[in-house]
């Protein structure tokens, strides 16, 4: 399988502090990833080395060839683990906006997935509540044709229901030619839908591999070797 | 929906195929949801279906047509052995329980007997 992103050796220091330590990582085309950790471990940071918001201290971060920039920026679709849109914008300008700034924003996309969150779309951001512009923040970033989804915590704090429509509207984007990297620490929430997993731990990467063969070989689900690994 | 058992999730989702199928809430010859439609569903990795979809063809339960889908066996034989299989397995298991609070087989069965003859 083709390697779509290519992690070597990397570090980010802040100060004498390491946030990532010696980070080595492929990631398949085609293939969801999770990327698991509690607070601090360094999965915010990473994602912000892949999207090209902080710079690597050590090693090589390769994404489709390229380090990250213009031309990464271009193919990967980034979900923040905040609110990125303006207080003052209806919905519809933020799908007006997407549309500016992005050449594979699919408008049509869009607009069935904010029927299907069943949001209006001329509600105000700042009349959402925290479900609510989660829904809308996460529209925007699938209803790109990228290659790369990578999405930081999208389920965190909001509630069942809205959990679940996120959760279709993930699975229901996933095609064979995108690939997904997606952080959180509700495992047990997210397991079902990863080919591989990644476990970080005080920026190492502890334990990685496809899902289903960690459940095999340890006769466990992920959530249950996610305790066993950080509950100590 | 959670998965429980520490089994791969692929297994677990071709026993819960496999039930449906000895229940008969999906007949022979009967087309099974897409892999699109149970991922969505079960909340699933769609590659975690296909991967059930494929085993339980390999195991000639179900066969696929080519852009038709996937379908339950027409042959009779194959679902009754399949139901005669997990019978076999719920009785296996029952007896390694009783087993384990030191019933010998022959007070099992005295058991399984006198509760039949109670209804």
């Amino acid at each position: 399988m083709e390697n779509i992103i290519e992690i070597r050796d990397l570090t980010k220091s802040y100060f004498t502090k390491k946030a990532l330590d010696n980070i080595n990582l492929n990631v398949e085309k085609g293939k969801v990833v999770g990327v698991l950790g509690p607070n601090g471990s360094g999965k915010t940071t990473l994602i912000k080395i892949l999207t090209g918001i902080l710079r690597e201290t050590k090693g090589e971060v390769l994404i489709d060839g390229n380090s990250p920039g213009v031309a990464t920026k271009a193919i990967v679709s980034y979900l923040p683990d905040r609110n990125f849109l303006y207080n003052w914008m209806s919905i519809q300008d933020a799908v007006d906006f997407f549309k500016d700034f992005y050449g594979d924003f699919d408008e049509n996309k869009a607009y069935e997935l904010l029927d299907f969150m069943k949001l209006n779309r001329s509600m105000k951001v700042n009349e959402l509540s925290k479900g609510m512009v989660e829904k809308l923040n996460l529209t925007l970033v699938l209803s790109r044709n990228a290659k790369i989804y990578v999405l930081d915590e999208p389920i965190a704090g909001v509630d069942p229901v809205a959990r679940d429509q996120i959760l279709d509207a993930i699975i229901g984007n996933f095609n064979e030619s995108s690939t997904m990297l997606i952080t959180t620490h509700l495992v047990r929430d997210m397991e079902n839908i990863f080919d591989d997993v990644v476990f970080l731990k005080e920026g190492k990467v502890l334990l990685e591999g496809n899902a289903e063969a960690l459940r095999e070989d340890r006769g466990t689900q992920i959530d249950d070797l996610y305790k066993e690994v950080f509950g100590e | 929906m959670f998965f429980n058992e520490n089994l791969p999730i692929y297994i677990q989702i071709m026993n819960m195929v496999k039930k449906r199928i000895v229940i008969k809430e999906l007949k022979e010859g009967e087309k099974l949801p897409s892999v699109r439609e149970l991922s969505t569903e079960l909340k699933v990795n769609p590659n975690t279906i296909q991967r059930s979809y494929q085993e339980l063809e390999r195991e000639d339960l179900v066969f696929t047509q080519r852009g038709m889908g996937t379908f339950v066996t027409e042959d009779i034989d194959v679902i009754d052995n399949l139901k005669k299989t997990m019978a076999l397995g719920l009785v296996d298991s029952f007896i390694k329980d009783m087993e384990s609070l030191g019933f010998s087989i022959g007070e099992i069965s005295e058991i399984i007997n006198n509760r039949a003859k109670e209804g």
